[in-house]
C-alpha cells in the first residue's frame, strides 16, 4: 500500500472468450480456493475447460497459440456471475490479462476487478462482436483500452466504453486499492460506529 | 421523513463519508469470515502492519472445506488442513472469535449468523461469500465481497461502495401445498433472468413473504445473488422480532424492546419509493428444477424443456444442452437422477429438514441412489436430531451427516462423479459446480429432493404430501 499506481490505459493483443453467463465456476473450478495464496492462480483460469482429466489440452481461446501474450479479454453478457472469489479476476489477471471488455459484468466480479487494478468496461453487442471478430481474423491487432477517456482504439477504429464514473475515478487517481483511503477515515468509522444503537447493544 | 425504503435508511446511517472517487464509505456492522477468502486478506494486513479496526464485529467459522463425515485432525486433505491452520493462525493473531470445528456454534457461516442472532435488522454485513444475501432476510443489508474488500472491512470496518437502486418483488397471493419458498426464488429468477437484478437491490414483500417464517425468507434472499442482485432483503416484522428472541448475541429484556423498535423503525415505508415493482402470484409458482446450467433456466414440474429459440439466450440454452444431454420438449418429469443431496447456506435448516424428512418418512431411497442429508450447523443437527428427523433419515437410506457447504460447491470429499445427476437443494447449477467437470446438477427444494431419491428419478412432490 506504498505509492499510487494510476491505471490510465491498457495496451496489447486480445482474446476473446465467448458466451453469456461465464460463471466464476467456470473461471475457476473451487478444488483451486483451497491454496493459501494467490500465487499460483495464474496456471488455473477455466482449468477445465483448457485441460481433460489428463491433463491434455482442449480447444480453447487461452491454450491457443495465436493468442499468447493478450492482456486484454472480451467476454458476451454477465461475465463472472456466481461466486464471490476473488479467485476468478485473479487467475485471469495472473494469466496476464490486465482489462476485460464486455457487454456487462456481474456486480461481485466488476467491483473485485476493479479494487485489484483491473478495468472492466463495457460497450454494446455489436461493439464486442466486432472486436471479437477483429481478434479471431487477425490476432496480432492491437488494442488501447483508454480508461481515462472511456473509449478504446484498434487501427482507425474508435470505440465508446461505459465504466462507473466511480470505478473509472478510483482506477484514474490510482485509489483502486482502497484500504489507505479508507483508513484514512477512521476517526470519523468510530463516530459514525458510535451513532448506530446496535454498536452498544441498544443500552438505555 | 417519510417515503423511505429500509435501504435507504440503512445505507443513509451507516455512511461514513462520500470518498474522492464519488464512492460512499459504508460502515459494515458485522463482518463474517470463513477458511476460502480471508487468508490472502490477512497476510495483506501484516505486509502493511495493520490490525483488525473492530475485532469484537468480527467472527469466523469453518464451513466450505470441512469433511462432513470424518473430522479427525489432521484432515486426510492436506490444502484443507493447511487452510484451516491458516485461519485458526490469523483469528488468533488478530483477536477474532472463532467457531471452530470442536465449537457448538460450528457451521455454515449463512445459518450461524441468524442462529445466534449476530444478524440483526438495520445493520450492514459483509462476508466474502456471494450468498451474504441470506442475512436480508432479517432487514439487513448483506453484502457478498471478494478477498481485497474483506481486508478493508477487516483494517476499517468499512467498504467503498456504489449506493444501488431498489427492485420491489411483492409475491402475492398464497402457494399451494407443496411448494416451498425454493420454488418462489427459482421463479422469481426465471422471470427476471440472472443478470436483471444487476444494479439492483431485491426488496422482497407481500402476502406469501410475509407469511413465511425466517428460515423460508432466508432462502428466498439467499438466491437473490442467483439473479444478478448484490443485494435481496425482507422487511422485519413481528415474524423476525420472534425469531431473534432469546438468541445468543440479541439483547434481553428492556434492550430487547429498545431493539425492536429500532428494528421496526427502519423498515421500508409505506409510501416508499421503489425504482421498479414486479408482482407475481402464489397460485401461479409450482414445483420448480432447474434444466440448464444456471438458476434462471428452470421450469415448473409439469413443463416441457423450452426450445433454444423459446428461451431468451437461445446460445445459452444451447450450451446448457450440450452439457446436461436432454432433448427440448421433453418433459422435466422423469428425469433420472443418481444422487440427492439436502443441504447448503440455501435449504439446510430445520424448516428444510423437517419438510423432506416428512416426505423420506416411511419409505425408502430407491436402491443405487447415492442420497445424504447434511445439516447446515452443529445446532441444526442436534435440534434434528431431538426431533428423531436424523433416524428418519437414515431409515430412508440417507447418510446423516455433520455441518458444511458440503456438496453444494464440493471443495470437501463429497462430489459427484464423472456424469452423474444430482437432484440438489443447493444454489448453483453451473458446470463443474458440485466437483466433477461433466457433473449435471437440478436445482430443487428439499422436499423435491427427498422424492427423486425415493423414485430415482424426477417426481412431483405433490402427490407425496
Amino acid at each position: 500500500m506504498g505509492e499510487l499506481v494510476k491505471v490510465t490505459k491498457v495496451s496489447g493483443t486480445a482474446v476473446a472468450i465467448r458466451g453469456n453467463d461465464i460463471d466464476t465456476d467456470r473461471i475457476i473450478p473451487a478444488r483451486y480456493l483451497k491454496e493459501v495464496t494467490f500465487a499460483r492462480m495464474g496456471s488455473y483460469p477455466f482449468f477445465d475447460e483448457r485441460f481433460d482429466a489428463e491433463g491434455k489440452q482442449k480447444p480453447h481461446p487461452l491454450n491457443d497459440v495465436k493468442y499468447k501474450g493478450a492482456s486484454i479479454l472480451f467476454v458476451n453478457k454477465n461475465f463472472g456471475c456466481g461466486s464471490s472469489r476473488e479467485h476468478a479476476p485473479q487467475a485471469l489477471y495472473r494469466f496476464g490479462i490486465q482489462a476485460i471488455v464486455g457487454e456487462s459484468f456481474a456486480a461481485i466480479f466488476a467491483g473485485n476487478c476493479t479494487i485489484m487494478g483491473v478495468p472492466a468496461v463495457t460497450v454494446s453487442h455489436e461493439q464486442v462482436e466486432l472486436m471479437m471478430k477483429t481478434v479471431e481474423q487477425n490476432p496480432q491487432t492491437r488494442f488501447t483500452v483508454d480508461i481515462e477517456n472511456k473509449k478504446i482504439t484498434f487501427g482507425e477504429t474508435q470505440i465508446a466504453t461505459d465504466l462507473p464514473e466511480t470505478y473509472r475515478s478510483a482506477l484514474t487517481s490510482g485509489s483502486w486499492d482502497s484500504t489507505a483511503m479508507l483508513r484514512a477515515n477512521l476517526d470519523q468509522v468510530k463516530k459514525t460506529a458510535s451513532r448506530l444503537p446496535y454498536m452498544n447493544r441498544f443500552a438505555g | 421523513m417519510a417515503e423511505r425504503t429500509l435501504y435507504d435508511k440503512i445505507w443513509q446511517s451507516h455512511t461514513v463519508g462520500i470518498l474522492s472517487t464519488g464512492q460512499t464509505q459504508l460502515f459494515i456492522g458485522l463482518h463474517l469470515i470463513h477458511e476460502i477468502t480471508t487468508a490472502p486478506a490477512f497476510d495483506m494486513l501484516r505486509e502493511n502492519g495493520m490490525d483488525v479496526a473492530f475485532p469484537e464485529r468480527t467472527f469466523a467459522t469453518v464451513d466450505h472445506i470441512v469433511p462432513t463425515d470424518i473430522r479427525q485432525r489432521p484432515f486426510l486433505d492436506s490444502e484443507a488442513e493447511e487452510l484451516t491452520k491458516a485461519l485458526e493462525k490469523n483469528v488468533q493473531q488478530f483477536g477474532v472469535e472463532f467457531f471452530g470445528l470442536d465449537s457448538p456454534n460450528q457451521g455454515i457461516v449463512h445459518v450461524i449468523g441468524p442462529q445466534l442472532g449476530l444478524t440483526q435488522p438495520g445493520m450492514t454485513l459483509a462476508c466474502g461469500d456471494s450468498h451474504t444475501s441470506t442475512h436480508g432476510a432479517f432487514g439487513t443489508l448483506a453484502f457478498g465481497i471478494g478477498t481485497s474488500q474483506v481486508r478493508d472491512v477487516l483494517a476499517t470496518q468499512t467498504l467503498a461502495m456504489d449506493k444501488l437502486k431498489v427492485r420491489q418483488i411483492k409475491v402475492n397471493g398464497s402457494l399451494g401445498t407443496g411448494v416451498y419458498a425454493k420454488d418462489v426464488i427459482l421463479s422469481i429468477i426465471r422471470r427476471l433472468g440472472v443478470s436483471g437484478g444487476k444494479g439492483f437491490a431485491y426488496e422482497y414483500g407481500g402476502s406469501v413473504i410475509d407469511r413465511m417464517n425466517m428460515e423460508e425468507r432466508m432462502t428466498v434472499c439467499n438466491m437473490s445473488i442467483e439473479g444478478g442482485a448484490l443485494v435481496g432483503y425482507v422487511n422485519p416484522d413481528a415474524t423476525t422480532f420472534e425469531f431473534l428472541r432469546g438468541r445468543p448475541y440479541v439483547p434481553k429484556g428492556e434492550a430487547f424492546e429498545r431493539a425492536a423498535n429500532y428494528w421496526k423503525s427502519i423498515a421500508s415505508d409505506a409510501d416508499a419509493k421503489y425504482d421498479d415493482v414486479v408482482n407475481m402470484e402464489g397460485k401461479d409458482i409450482e414445483p420448480t428444477v432447474t434444466w440448464g446450467i444456471n438458476p434462471g433456466q428452470a421450469v415448473g414440474i409439469s413443463e416441457k424443456l423450452p426450445r433454444p429459440d423459446e428461451y431468451g439466450d437461445p446460445d445459452g440454452a444451447k450450451k446448457a444442452y450440450e452439457h446436461m444431454g436432454w432433448q427440448p420438449g421433453s418433459p422435466i418429469l422423469g428425469t433420472p437422477i443418481n444422487v440427492a443431496f439436502i443441504g447448503s447456506c440455501t435449504n439446510s435448516r430445520m424448516t428444510d429438514l423437517r419438510a423432506a424428512a416428512k416426505i423420506a418418512k416411511g419409505r425408502k431411497v430407491k436402491a443405487g441412489i447415492r442420497a445424504l442429508v447434511v445439516p447446515g450447523s452443529a445446532e441444526v443437527k442436534k435440534l434434528a436430531e431431538q426431533e428423531g428427523l436424523h433416524n428418519i433419515f437414515k431409515e430412508a437410506g440417507f447418510e446423516w451427516r455433520e455441518a458444511g457447504c458440503s456438496m453444494c460447491l464440493a471443495m470437501n470429499p463429497d462430489k459427484l462423479n464423472g456424469r452423474e445427476i444430482c437432484a440438489s437443494s443447493s444454489n448453483r447449477n453451473f458446470i463443474g459446480r458440485q466437483g466433477s467437470p461433466g457433473g449435471r446438477t437440478l436445482l430443487m427444494s428439499p422436499a423435491m429432493v427427498a422424492a427423486a431419491a425415493m423414485n430415482g428419478k424426477v417426481v412431483d412432490v405433490r402427490e407425496y404430501q
